[in-house]
């Protein structure tokens, strides 16, 4: 599929250019949790001057960037089973307190990875529902049930094209209307009332290139297209 | 007097009986009371319901218990594992039942099974496939499903240093699971770095107050899951 893109889309973001995007959004003090895989690059582009505090579901806030390899402690760890430190101001607690911490309500945001998330604001992210699959769901139902924004980082579409933001899921729901923007290598797009909005296009990229590519009506809200 | 030590990890699960529920602490690699599951391994009770937040890693502690064939069923969130496909192969084989649970709802159902309160509503996983068959009710507005607490017959646990009275204090996130399932056991049978007499730990830095805790088992230089995976161990 990659072959057939226009040429303006050969300039998508990097993973690590849609992480910096994200940082962006996230405000000075926010306590944060950021999904396995993706999401926890966004750790590395908070803007200077801004102070944000990571939660890891097992049982830590404050937590730091990876060791060197020398300072790799193996109690130290966080979700993703991935070794990290401790930054000044760390603590560490129990699993029922980690998760009073994200079903209370107490954290500001998370920014997750998604397998589809859908024009409502459902999201798909822990199963593939094939009957092969290993079940395996770790915390992301509580994530998106208990954090008081939930956003996603995601690639605009599959490895084959197929489109992540759609009009209804088709894998097993993670949570039902939680995502409130996505992040991705084309776009930022908000789930609103009336559905997915454009609010932001990667340099180069067109509407019509991010509406093809959308699997559900796409409204331009950008400040460019309302003057 | 009150002692709890226990004279070895042999001694400690030596009263397992088949088709006991046993919690196993540990998130990853990080907090397996390896010591403790490897005793229980020699023990040989088998039909035993697990409930652990993830089933085992490389060819040690939970994955070799499952491999060796003992446990009937694991209640967890996340069973899968990179490094693992013990439980894999049973689970496909239809060897091993799961009933997967979502991590905080996993954590809540422990802590409310040692606080005495036998079902809590939650809003985790409200319309999506794991409430089917829950009963559901709604507050402020919101679809909350009913979960029930989680209890077990043993509990085997890792701690950084213990007292004879079972005060317990851990290391970093090696502590996950441990303090809630110290809680919600029969009898929680704790592996710790150092065991001192009482007195000797701050009580107001201690984590698990010793009621919780049954039996102490002093592994002065325990192995490290990660290590041992790294380094392709095989138990037994």
């Amino acid at each position: 599929m990659n072959e057939q893109l226009p040429a303006s889309l050969q300039a998508r973001l990097t993973r690590e250019q849609i992480a910096e995007r994200a940082a962006q959004d996230i405000a000075d003090g926010s306590y944060v949790n950021l999904g396995i895989g993706m999401p926890e690059l966004i750790a590395q582009f908070v803007p200077e001057g801004r102070e944000i505090v990571l939660h890891t579901e097992n049982g830590l806030l404050g937590m730091g960037p990876a060791p060197t390899p020398d300072a790799v402690d193996v109690e130290l760890i966080n979700a993703g089973k991935k070794p990290v430190t401790a930054n000044p101001g760390a603590s560490y607690f129990h699993h029922a307190d980690s998760f009073a911490i994200v079903r209370g309500g107490h954290l500001d945001l998370c920014v997750l990875g998604a397998m589809e998330v859908a024009a409502n604001g459902d999201l798909a992210n822990w199963s593939t529902g094939r009957d092969d699959a290993i079940p395996a769901v770790g915390g992301a139902m509580d994530l998106v049930s208990g954090v008081r924004t939930v956003r996603v980082m995601t690639t605009h579409c599959t490895r084959d094209g197929t489109p992540k933001l759609v009009e209804k899921c088709s894998y097993p729901l993670t949570g039902a209307e939680v995502v409130s923007r996505i992040y991705t290598d084309l776009a930022v797009v908000d789930v609103t009332p009336d559905g997915f909005a454009l609010i932001e296009t990667a340099p180069g990229v067109s509407f019509d290139d991010v509406a093809a590519r959308t699997g559900a009506p796409l409204r331009d809200v950008r400040e460019s297209s309302l003057t | 007097m009150i002692d709890k030590r226990a004279a070895s990890a042999a001694a400690a699960v030596a009263a397992v009986d088949d088709g006991a529920t046993v919690m196993i602490g540990g998130f990853g690699e990080a907090g397996s009371p390896i010591e403790l599951v490897h005793a229980l391994i020699d023990q040989g009770a088998s039909e035993l319901t697990v409930i652990s937040n993830n089933a085992g890693n490389g060819q040690v502690g939970l994955a070799a218990l499952i491999r060796c064939g003992r446990v009937a069923k694991i209640i967890g969130s996340y069973p899968r594992s990179s490094n693992s496909t013990v439980f894999t192969d049973f689970y496909r084989a239809g060897r091993i039942e799961l009933e997967l649970v979502p991590q905080g709802t996993l954590a809540e159902r422990i802590r409310a099974g040692g606080a005495g309160i036998p079902a809590f509503y939650t809003p985790t996983g409200a319309a999506t496939e794991l409430a089917d068959g829950k009963e559901q009710r709604e507050f402020h507005g919101r679809p909350h499903l009913l979960e029930h607490a989680l209890t077990a017959d043993w509990a085997l646990i890792k701690a950084r240093a213990a007292d004879w009275h079972g005060n317990l204090l851990y290391s970093k996130t090696a502590r996950n699971f441990g303090p809630i399932m110290a809680m919600a056991a029969e009898t929680t049978v704790v592996q710790a770095s150092s065991v001192d007499a009482p007195g000797a730990l701050d009580p107001e830095t201690i984590v698990t107050p010793g009621i919780f805790v049954d039996r102490v088992v002093h592994v002065p230089d325990p192995a490290q899951e990660f290590e041992l995976v790294a380094h392709g161990a095989h138990y037994p």
